[in-house]
């Protein structure tokens, strides 16, 4: 039989009852488009996660002090109670020799404070910190200019602010640059604007003003020798890892003990990101398995009209043998037939498939994978030979007087 | 080993069959449906068999067909022993030596005239402008070429029993075998049938027919009657040579004239 010709019985076949053969089509539509769709949920979602890590500052090491939140392993008795992150730790980890993969490090006070303006108030968290925090935490100053050393030094009380704090205390059209305001009791007058970095998790990163930490020390915190955190910037992201090593030993040193029972929690940017990349990937997976469950089930539909089909035709196969059909050009046929359908359902599967990850799904904006379209066609088609061949060879393997004689 | 169609005049007979034996098991009871039948028919024979029911007609039908093999016995079909073919073989046998005409028609739904006509020849692997000629030609042969785009089911049972006969014989086959061609057709139609069979078999056909009513028999030239698994007549009426008889009497030649539309 030639090829085409068989393809062509095949389709006559397949389509010869419409509706059953539309309902298993859709059937693997559903499955190619659900891998397609849930793949690409997967995939935006942990885009967006990773767009969020990146927003934070890439490649940094963030060394938080234990007292703030009161947690970490249960302290021992060698341990020191009142490690703190001192300005000494901070000139250690700035000095080369030690810490030769660090490119900046910058001590961080924090605190919550309500800023006023006039008549207006807003209640905004006030960090206080050193020039290369901005860089470090990828701030940018949109209007005037940003913090100096020389600020820190001569502790000035300038500060930069955050777009949602400059909203929240000025009139609209109302130029900042220049203003005072009171943050707490004292007052601060505001040298930049901070371009609008969006929020983080549950963390508005425009709600902020950012000043030197000497003044925040003298004016808000009270003058004290130890920072909430120190933000330490590597050279480069294949750094990342080094540094945050040197960093601990350096902290250990300092504070008499070892790195495994450093008082502090080091934080490094990079394993969160890869925690986060194998949480989001571990969340694809089980998206596409679910999608793929409805594969197998819209191949097994495949299976189960094919069985009928060839239960109905049994005599058909029967003439078709008595006039000279080889087993090899039935099987074909039918197998062609199973082909048919899951191809087609393949086809309309992925238009709907990429159509439907036009939509945002649960405030994720669908990032379609590229390998998704060929493995969910892919799928459906090995789907349609898994499934057709039973069918199909039952069907080539009737004896010819038993398929004549069926009635 | 070739299948292909052996050049007329060659000696071998079309159907030799020696003592065949055919056996079914029931579960635990034997039948005995051929019990050691010898059956030579030479080229442009015209043969009825005839008999009962569970005479073993039925049997040797299927055996004869290739859709069916003998328990022990020899069987050559147009020169070839059929006991050694594998399925594929047989398949090929049963496309290019046979043409099946059966009672029930047998035509596949879906498909118009000339789509049941081309079956062999898709099997047979030609290309469709072929196709279309020759089953144009088989439709024409049988008296319906204004036929050919119809559906089975737009067709009375006699013309849908032509299209089975155009399709029995558009590969040209060594054989054909029809069984109980006219079970489903009244006397008139019948009647036409059978003198499409005559005139096949005039041109060159070698025809065996299975039935059990004496009327269809008197159009062929020879009878052979099953009982019980046994020939229990071979009786000739007509030499093979000779043109086919007409139960009327008259001679078949001039019923080819006829006009079967």
């Amino acid at each position: 039989m030639r090829p085409l010709d068989a393809l062509r019985t095949a389709w006559q076949g397949a389509t010869s009852n419409k509706l059953r053969s539309l309902l298993t089509v859709l059937g693997v539509l559903i499955g190619v488009s659900a891998v397609i769709i849930l793949l690409a949920v997967g995939t935006g979602s942990s885009r967006a996660v990773q767009n969020r890590i990146n927003q934070l500052g890439t490649n940094t090491v963030t060394v938080l002090s234990r007292g703030r939140f009161g947690r970490g392993p249960a302290t021992t008795g060698t341990q020191s109670q009142n490690a703190s992150l001192t300005l000494q730790s901070v000139q250690a980890i700035s000095d080369p020799n030690q810490a030769p993969d660090v490119a900046s490090v910058s001590p961080v006070v924090s605190t919550s404070e309500t800023a006023t303006y006039g008549a207006a108030s807003y209640s905004t968290s006030v960090i206080g910190t050193t020039p290369a925090y901005l860089p470090a935490e990828d701030y940018t100053v949109a209007a005037g200019s940003p913090i100096t050393s020389s600020d820190v030094t001569n502790r000035r009380r300038v500060a930069l602010v955050g777009q949602t704090v400059i909203s929240n205390l000025f009139a609209t059209g109302q130029n900042p640059l220049g203003q005072t305001i009171r943050l707490g009791s004292s007052s601060f007058e505001i040298v930049g604007v901070l371009a609008e970095k969006g929020t983080s998790g549950v963390t508005n990163q425009d709600a902020v003003v950012i000043a030197p930490y000497t003044a925040v020390q003298d004016e808000l915190t009270g003058e004290s020798a130890s920072f909430n955190e120190l933000l330490v910037q590597a050279k480069s992201t294949k750094g990342l890892n080094s540094a945050a090593a040197e960093v601990e030993s350096i902290l250990a040193a300092e504070n008499d003990t070892t790195v495994a029972n450093l008082p502090f929690s080091v934080i490094n940017q990079g394993t969160l990101i890869s925690t986060a990349q194998s949480t989001s990937s571990t969340f694809t997976t089980l998206l596409g398995a679910v999608a793929a469950i409805s594969l197998l089930v819209g191949g097994i539909g495949v299976m189960n009209i094919m069985l009928v089909t060839v239960t109905e035709r049994t005599r058909e196969i029967g003439i078709l043998k008595a006039v000279g059909a080889p087993r090899s050009a039935v099987l074909t046929q039918f197998l062609l037939e199973a082909v048919l359908l899951s191809l087609i359902g393949g086809g309309a599967g992925v238009i709907v498939g990429v159509i439907g990850t036009h939509f945002k799904i649960e405030g994720v904006t669908p990032v379609i994978a590229g390998y998704s379209i060929p493995l969910a066609f892919g799928i459906a088609i090995a789907v349609g030979v898994f499934f057709g061949f039973y069918p199909a060879n039952r069907a080539a393997s009737l004896r010819p007087i038993d398929a004549l004689r069926y009635e | 080993m070739s299948i292909r169609a052996v050049p007329d005049g060659s000696d071998h007979a079309v159907i030799e069959l020696r003592r065949v034996v055919k056996t079914y098991v029931m579960g635990d009871v034997e039948v005995h449906a051929l019990r050691g039948v010898s059956i030579r028919v030479e080229r442009g024979d015209f043969v009825a068999i005839m008999g009962a029911s569970g005479s073993g007609k039925s049997t040797l039908m299927n055996i004869l067909g290739c859709l069916d093999v003998p328990t022990r016995g020899l069987f050559f079909l147009d020169g070839v022993d059929v006991r050694t073919l594998d399925e594929a073989a047989l398949s090929k046998i049963r496309n290019r030596k046979i043409g099946f005409v059966f009672q029930s028609y047998n035509l596949v739904p879906r498909r118009t005239a000339r789509q049941n006509v081309e079956l062999p020849l898709l099997f047979a692997g030609l290309k469709p402008a072929e196709r279309r000629a020759r089953a144009d030609a088989a439709l024409a042969a049988v008296g319906l070429g204004d036929r050919a785009g119809h559906m089975p089911n737009e067709m009375s049972g006699g013309q849908q029993q032509r299209v089975a006969l155009a399709r029995a014989i558009v590969l040209s086959p060594a054989l054909v075998l029809a069984d109980e061609p006219t079970g489903n057709l009244d006397t008139a139609t019948s009647n036409e049938i059978m003198l499409l069979f005559s005139r096949l078999n005039a041109g060159g056909r070698t025809i065996i027919v299975i039935t059990h009513e004496p009327d269809i028999a008197a159009f062929a030239k020879r009878t052979i009657r099953l009982r019980d698994g046994l020939i229990v007549e071979d009786r000739r009426s007509v030499p093979v040579e000779a043109p086919p008889p007409h139960p009327d009497g008259t001679s078949t030649l001039v019923a080819t004239g006829l006009t079967v539309s």
